[in-house]
């Protein structure tokens, strides 16, 4: 089920009189989320990711603009015609029922032609049950299960009623750092064989990165940028979307363009072409460092932290806006750990300029 | 490990000193007090140990009449009482606008004096020679006769009694189960949405399960307190409860001590130890009950 938003909108009225301004958690949000896809809404709290959820579910209902779910307007539908299934942050499930009750307590809601029979019911049940793979713990009660297992049972109670479109609020972030993996896989392993249309949010973005087929930026209410998470990494639409994705994450620099030479202090770090004279920011990404002993960039060494397989060198530079300067380098690469200075050149691709004030990129032809 | 017992029982003894005192020590004596046939009271003497004292209450038709009047009262207020609180904190919890304002309207009779509600009750049902009372006189406007409801049938004492009963223990009860509601966590309810449960399914899915433990300690307490009622009936029919035929269980026993056919402490105390049967019985049933039917979070069966 292709899923579009139209111009939606949504403000919450200011809370008190000290206050009175109001909120708006979702502004203009376009977007048509294609069929079949796993979409991840990422941005840091308070971006409104959670409010376009609920905007989806039904739950809230926008200020203005339109949701479409294929061609059927469901802006002013109630959750329950809409036919969503919902994972929520802390699952919900309900404590006093056991597994199997709560996976068929969607199902027991239906009423008219949509009604089931008992053994229909316990088979939707069973499918959904083997399709997250808890079936041996049909009997027991959301206390005696762990938070894995609850998140499983949860998505099977979503699953049940056969939703067009599933939405997942948070799914992992009650979970531990080696069940989040191991759940996030099994979410697109579950979301590939039921071929439903899949929205997630969550302020991580590993997770985002890692599972969905398109990632939505968002900051503030409005939508920073739309697209493949590769390509958002690769190629950010602002110094927000650069600055949030990527462990480590991006080094800012403030620094100038002279010339169509790009100065980062004294040093003439890369050569920009067609881009006029400004002040600027540059964000350099930490794979983005060529360690060389003649390379432009010199900065003041402070050591190197073993990761395996990469190492990082941190370093740090008077024009650099973080506290200081990671890059990632392969462990092969011979580093001095004595000197006082390290010198790097620069992969261009991973180099981007963004404008001092606002933030926008500024793009220029990059020549490997 | 003996030191370690030995710590508790040390924090323990004030509690076990205190409840010592007051609470085993009465009991037990109520209990000897209960066989000493024929004590007298002024020369703390008496015939023999027995029965007897059982068997006078037992067949004493004033404690009858007060075993089948406190029956009457439990059976009929616990139930009703908690169901009332239940529907109306349900309400309050589903309306924003003036919250707090009935909040603060339905709990106005549990800090108001017994006695005086008593007579506005009083007030409101009693024919006087002058005026039929302002409920006869609404009576009157659907063509219903005059009642007499504080001298005048049975029935009609019994519903005055438990109506006032009703109204003074509901705003605990409503209180507590407001605060039930507000504890269950909203997102059950959304979950419950999206599912499109109705609402009459949720409440009884949902809403009714997880404040059960709340629904339970009223049932209990109610009992207990109904049980136990006594100041409600003098309240509404004077102390003469005997002669009004409204006696209660602890009326009589009240009677018994210090009434004005009074100063019999051994009746009183055999009466005294047939109710503390009849509620620890009941409470055992009622804890029996709630095993089955009550969640209390976590796994406990």
């Amino acid at each position: 089920m292709k899923i579009v938003l139209q111009d939606l909108t949504k403000t919450f009225p200011g809370r008190s009189k000290k206050e009175p301004s109001e909120v708006v958690a979702v502004d203009h949000f376009n977007f048509e989320i294609p069929d079949g896809k796993l979409i991840g809404l990422l941005g840091p709290s308070g971006c409104g990711k959670s409010t376009t959820l609920n905007l989806l579910c039904g739950l809230l209902s926008p200020t203005d603009g339109r949701i479409l779910f294929g061609d059927e307007d469901v802006t002013a539908l109630p959750p329950e015609r809409r036919g969503v299934g919902m994972v929520f942050q802390n699952y919900a499930l309900y404590p006093h029922l056991t597994v199997r009750q709560n996976i068929l307590f969607p199902l027991q809601n239906l009423k008219g032609k949509d009604k089931l029979t008992k053994s229909a019911m316990n088979e939707r049940a069973k499918t959904a049950a083997r399709l997250v793979q808890i079936e041996e713990l049909m009997e027991r009660r959301p206390a005696e299960l762990s938070g894995g297992q609850q998140q499983r049972v949860a998505i099977a109670r979503a699953l049940v009623k056969m939703p067009r479109v599933l939405l997942l609020d948070e799914p992992l972030s009650n979970l531990d750092a080696r069940l989040r993996l191991q759940t996030r896989e099994e979410i697109r392993r579950i979301q590939q064989e039921t071929k439903i249309t899949t929205v997630f949010v969550t302020h991580d973005q590993d997770e985002a990165m890692s599972i969905s087929d398109l990632i939505v930026v968002m900051c503030k209410g409005v939508v920073q940028q739309i697209g493949k998470p590769q390509d958002v990494y690769d190629d950010p639409a602002n110094l927000f979307v650069a600055k949030f994705l990527g462990t480590p994450p991006i080094n800012v620099f403030s620094g100038k363009v002279c010339s169509e030479q790009l100065l980062i202090g004294e040093n003439a770090v890369l050569t920009v072409p067609d881009v006029p004279d400004q002040e600027v920011l540059v964000g350099i990404r930490p794979e983005g460092f060529i360690p060389t002993p003649d390379g432009p960039l010199c900065c003041t060494f402070e050591g190197v932290e073993v990761m395996g397989r990469d190492i990082s060198v941190v370093s740090n530079h008077v024009n650099s806006e973080n506290a200081s300067i990671r890059s990632i380098i392969t462990a092969e690469t011979p580093i001095d750990t004595t000197a006082k200075t390290i010198r790097f050149s620069l992969k261009p691709s991973k180099v981007f300029l963004f404008e001092k004030e606002s933030g926008k990129r500024i793009r220029f032809p990059k020549a490997e | 490990m003996e030191k370690k017992s030995f710590k508790a029982w040390l924090y323990l003894l004030p509690a076990i000193l205190f409840l010592g005192f007051f609470l085993v020590y009465p009991l037990i004596d109520v209990f000897i007090y209960s066989f000493e046939e024929g004590y007298n009271s002024a020369s703390q003497t008496y015939y023999g140990i027995g029965w007897y004292n059982y068997s006078y209450v037992l067949h004493d038709p004033y404690f009858l009449q007060a075993i089948k009047n406190t029956f009457l009262l439990v059976i009929i207020t616990v139930p009703l009482s908690t169901l009332l609180a239940l529907l109306i904190s349900a309400a309050l919890s589903s309306i924003k606008p003036l919250r707090r304002a009935f909040q603060t309207i339905y709990f106005l009779p549990y800090v108001t004096n017994t006695l005086a509600v008593g007579l506005v009750f009083m007030i409101l049902f009693k024919k006087t020679p002058y005026t039929d009372g302002l409920i006869n006189l609404m009576l009157a406007w659907f063509g219903a006769g005059p009642v007499d409801f504080i001298d005048g049938p049975y029935w009609a004492k019994m519903f005055v009694l438990c109506f006032y009963t009703i109204w003074v223990v509901m705003p605990f009860k409503i209180l507590i189960l407001t605060g039930a509601l507000a504890s269950v966590d909203q997102s059950y309810y959304n979950a419950a949405r999206v599912d499109g449960t109705s609402r009459f399914r949720i409440f009884m899915r949902i809403t009714l399960p997880m404040i059960s433990p709340m629904i339970f300690y009223l049932v209990i307490t109610g009992f207990i307190g109904a049980f136990k009622a006594y100041s409600d009936a003098v309240a509404l029919f004077g102390t003469n409860l005997n002669a009004a035929g409204m006696n209660t269980i602890v009326g009589y026993v009240y009677d018994m001590l210090y009434g004005e056919g009074g100063g019999y402490p051994s009746y009183a105390s055999a009466a005294a130890i047939l109710l503390f049967i009849i509620v620890l019985t009941i409470t055992c049933i009622n804890l029996l009950v709630s095993r089955r039917k009550v969640y209390y979070g976590k796994a406990n069966n």
